[in-house]
Order: C-alpha cells, then structure tokens, then sequence
C-alpha cells in the first residue's frame, strides 16, 4: 500500500495544507495541482515580461520551507508547478532547497511549434465551435498539450524527489505513483481507470474532505483545520480515501460522492491521457470514521489523441457595481440598470455582451431564484465585454454618475470606476498523440 | 405530495468552459428511482429558464444513486468570458435542490 495525498487544489490554495500532509502523519507522496485553464495564459505572459518565470511562484519557497522533512520522511513531490517554464522552475527550487534532487518533465508546451503543426495539417479547432484555429492564430497566448501519468513516472524512476511537470492533467499526478510503484502497464486500463477516478477524488484538495459539501454542513468539524485528502492505494486498484486523525473535516461516502461529481462530463467516458474511466462501475463503502473504501473500478483503452489547450486575447471587459438601500431597493437597482443601458445605447458603444445582476436578490440562481420580500439592500452588478478597450472604457464613467443623478440611497461606489480588464479566452482542441514526445532533465 | 428535491438529495455543481454541471445524488438508494422519474433533463431546462440557452443532457449513475446534469451554453460564455459572479455555476446545485418534486406517501 502506497500513500499518495493532494495539498494544493489550485494556485491560491491554503498554504498550510501541504506542510500539515508531510508533519501531521505519514504519507509516501504529495501532489500539489496548480494549473487551471486560465492559469497557463498567465503564467505565459509572465514569461513574456521576464524570461525566467512562468511557472507557479508559492512552489520553490514550499520546497525551501519542507526541504529538511521531505528527505528525512521519504516523501516525493509530484506537481505540475512549471507552468510554461517548468526549468525556470526547477531552477528556483534548486537555489532555494539545494539538497533536494529535482526532475523535470518537458514536451507539452506546443507554443513554439504552433505553425508547424497548422502547416502540416493539424487545424486544431475548436472542440466546442468548430472554428480553425487559423481565425485568431495571431492572438494566441499560450498551447499546451495535457500530457498523462507515463511521462511523470519515467521522472519518479529518476529515483527525483521533486518531480515537475507544466501542463499534465491533474489525475496524472495520482496516478503516476501508482504507476510507478505498482509497475502498471499502458494497457492495463481497468488499473489506469481507477488511479485517475483516485485522482480525481482528491484533484480539488479539500472538497474530498468535507469543504463546498451540502451534507450537514452545519456539523462538519473544525474547518479551520481542514485535513486535506489521502488517497491510500493499492496494487489491485482499490483504494480508501482518508485524512490524518485529529485533522479537521469530514471524509465519508456521501462526501465523495459529490467530489466524484464535480465537473463530471459523460461518466462513462471520462477521457484522459492515460485511459478513459467508467463513473458508473464506482463502488463506494463507509469501513471507519474518516475512511472510505473505493472499488469496482473499470475503463477503457486510451484514445490516439491527446487534448491541448490553447488561450488567446479576446478582448476587453469591465465590471462595476452600486449599492442600493431599503426603500424598494431592488426597484431603485432596476431603475439604475436601465438608465445605464441607455446612456451607452445613446454613446453608440459597442458591445458583445452588457450583463445586470441583482447581488443579494438573483445573481446567483437567475430565473430559478426565489420571489423576494423588500430586501434591506441590494448591489446593482453591471458588466459589459466587447472587442473595444474604447468602449468598454467609457463603460465604466457611465455607472457612477448615478450616485447624484440616479434614484435615490445609492452608495458603495468607493472603488471608483471599475477597472478595464483584458480577456483572455480558452480554445481546446485535439492533436495526435505521437506529435507530443516527452522527456525528462533531472537537476541533481 | 410536493416537496422540495432537497429532502431527498443533496447535489455539486461546476463547470467546464460555458456549461455547467450539476451532479444530484440521493441520499437514500431507495430515493434513487424517484430522482430518475422527478428530475428529467426538461425539467431542469425549464426550471433554469434564460440562464439555459443549449440543450439539457442528463446521465445515470446507479451505482452512486446519483444523476449528472449538463448544461449546455449556461454560463453567460463560461470561463474568463462570462460575466456573472457565479461564472463558474458552483452555486446551481442549490438552486436546483429547491425544484418541488412528487412523490407518493409510501415512497418516503
């Protein structure tokens, strides 16, 4: 049995988590998932500006502060910390925490090959539009292929205890150890299925231990101690999910089960690089306090392509927002909003989209939100997005006006006018697997 | 009788690009036949009204007494483009768990 434990869910989550999974009970590996879509147009405009960074900053200072326990414990970290420039990466970790023993997994990052692949006839369009890539080749940002778990374990088999990676998928970052300790091969999918449903279960950090969960919320113990997911494996694909004792949160089937939900396309064809899992053949059973068994698990082959995404500028948006008190405050929002609509409609502004919610009334839930009685206050949220930094600009001096000139108890303007914002928008695509060749650069 | 969804299920919401999903999971697996015949895709689709502008899709999951919703083009653009303050849909799981649903006396 391995143990195999998630500690960043995405870049900006708790910074304890990792430390307390290393010094609050054993564990053989960490994986930290720093990457979100978005996050790879920001780390490579980072680049951009100065070409030793683009990859997550929290990263090599947490390998500074665990240096000394992760070589006196034996754990191995597995993070996909490198962004666009998983070298630069290492490079920091390196000058920070020299004794650790560092592996670098490079081969997704497609940027520079971009017109190479459209020349040889690899349109990469849109997977949701259809469109070629070719209408907005000029505005590209950043294209990274989602490479699997085989690329991370030829880096565990470098014997590395930081393994580094840009953008893999986040189950990969499970299922490698197992991979790797279990010796699993490529074909063996019912194995690779259950690795990556494992990786799933604790992808997000602690929304596998009882945070985001509905299920008696209100009973759900010491969230400010959160234990972050453990996932406890085995060479026949079985696992439990767990915590350390004594932390806070709750694991339990009814908690997994909402995990093994989110972001869920079709569940029986979750595709990965590594092989396509089956959601239905899941059998989950409660066997202790905070412990939660995991089998059954079936899949399929791999598909001969891998996914790549793809984020390019889009254009510009702006989003302001006013605060309306008690009398008929929800009627002194609406009033605002349709005075704002025609100020812009009069300036002859262009926009893709101009978008008004009631925060406190129906901003959430839209048409399914509940009738309301007259509410103590509302804040007016009004958003516009369009090709036109111009246009959106002047936007944003049209909602302010309204504090003196508009209904009446209008306040929460103290941010001024609201910022204009660039967009930057996310394009997947697909691309034959054996264009996307790997490799491994240990840093010793 | 009506009651709402939330007596017998609790659910998790999220997105990928400009559709959401919803997951509804029974808290009983005798409740599980009641969420297949209640909660159709139509229905979600109706319940959800302009904020749907694609089709509704839904999958069973028996074996987690659980269904899984997609939404198609519910997001306002989804991503970095939309601009909702739930951009990402992770609040329409409780929304959808206030839908009223029958149910007949001995089913519960």
């Amino acid at each position: 049995m391995i143990r195999i434990a998630n500690g960043q869910g995405f870049w900006g989550d708790w910074l304890e988590a990792p430390v307390r999974l290393v010094e609050q009970g054993p564990i053989d590996y960490l994986c930290l998932d720093y990457l979100a879509e978005i996050t790879m147009s920001i780390v490579q405009k980072q680049k951009q500006e100065n070409p030793e960074l683009g990859y997550a900053r929290d990263f090599p200072p947490l390998m500074a502060r665990l240096s000394k326990q992760l070589r006196e414990r034996g754990v191995t970290v597995i993070a996909n910390a490198g962004g666009v420039n998983p070298a630069a990466c290492a490079r920091e970790v390196k000058r920070l925490a020299p004794d650790l023993k560092v592996a670098v997994v490079h081969g997704d990052d497609l940027f520079p090959r971009l017109d190479d692949l459209l020349a040889r006839g690899f349109p990469l369009k849109n997977m949701d539009t259809g469109e070629d890539l070719a209408t907005i080749r000029e505005r590209v940002l950043s294209a990274n292929a989602y490479i699997g778990a085989f690329p991370l374990v030829e880096a565990l088999a470098t014997g590395a205890q930081v393994i580094i990676a840009g953008r893999c998928t986040d189950t990969a970052l499970t299922l490698a150890p197992m991979v790797h300790r279990f010796g699993w091969r490529e074909d063996d999918y019912h194995l690779l299925a259950a690795g990556t449903i494992a990786g799933h279960i604790i992808e997000c950090g602690a929304q596998a231990t009882g945070g985001n969960c509905q299920v008696d919320w209100q009973t759900i113990p010491d969230f400010a101690n959160i234990g972050y997911p453990i996932v406890e494996a085995e060479p026949d694909g079985s696992f439990t999910v767990t915590k350390h004792p004594g932390t806070g949160g709750r694991v339990s089937s009814d908690v997994v089960k909402e995990q093994l939900l989110y972001e869920l396309g079709d569940p029986k064809n979750y595709i990965t690089p590594d092989c396509i899992a089956d959601f239905t053949t899941i059998q989950l059973k409660d066997t202790g306090p905070n412990r939660v068994r995991v089998s059954g698990i079936a899949g399929k082959a791999r598909t001969p392509f891998l996914k790549v995404s793809l984020s390019y500028n889009w254009g510009y948006n702006a989003i302001g927002s006013l605060v309306y008190s008690w009398p008929e405050a929800y009627g002194k929002a609406r009033l605002a909003e349709r005075i704002v609509r025609e100020r812009l409609s009069q300036l002859g502004l262009s926009f893709d989209e101009i978008w008004a919610e009631i925060l406190g009334f129906n901003a959430c839930h839209g048409p399914a939100a509940l009738p309301f009685p007259d509410v103590p206050e509302v804040q007016l949220r009004l958003g516009v997005r369009g090709p036109s930094r111009k246009d959106v600009d002047r936007f944003t001096r049209e909602l302010i006006p309204l504090v003196l000139s508009g209904p009446p108890t209008a306040t929460g303007f103290g941010d001024g006018r609201p910022p204009v914002r660039e967009v930057v928008a996310y394009w997947p695509a697909l691309v034959p697997r054996e264009e996307i060749r790997t490799s491994v650069e240990v840093f010793a | 009788m009506k009651i709402a969804l939330s007596e017998i299920a609790h659910a998790r919401s999220g997105d990928k690009g400009d559709m959401a999903n919803i997951g509804v999971i029974a808290y009983q697996p005798q409740h599980y036949p009641v969420l297949v015949r209640e909660v159709t895709a139509e229905r979600v689709k109706s319940y959800f009204g302009n904020f749907v502008k694609g089709e509704v899709e839904r999958f069973e999951l028996p074996n987690l007494g659980a269904l899984n919703f997609l939404l198609h083009e519910s997001l306002g653009g989804g991503g970095t483009l939309s601009l909702r303050i739930d951009a990402q849909g992770k609040t329409m799981s409780a929304a959808l768990l206030r839908m009223e649903i029958e149910v007949a006396d001995g089913e519960l």
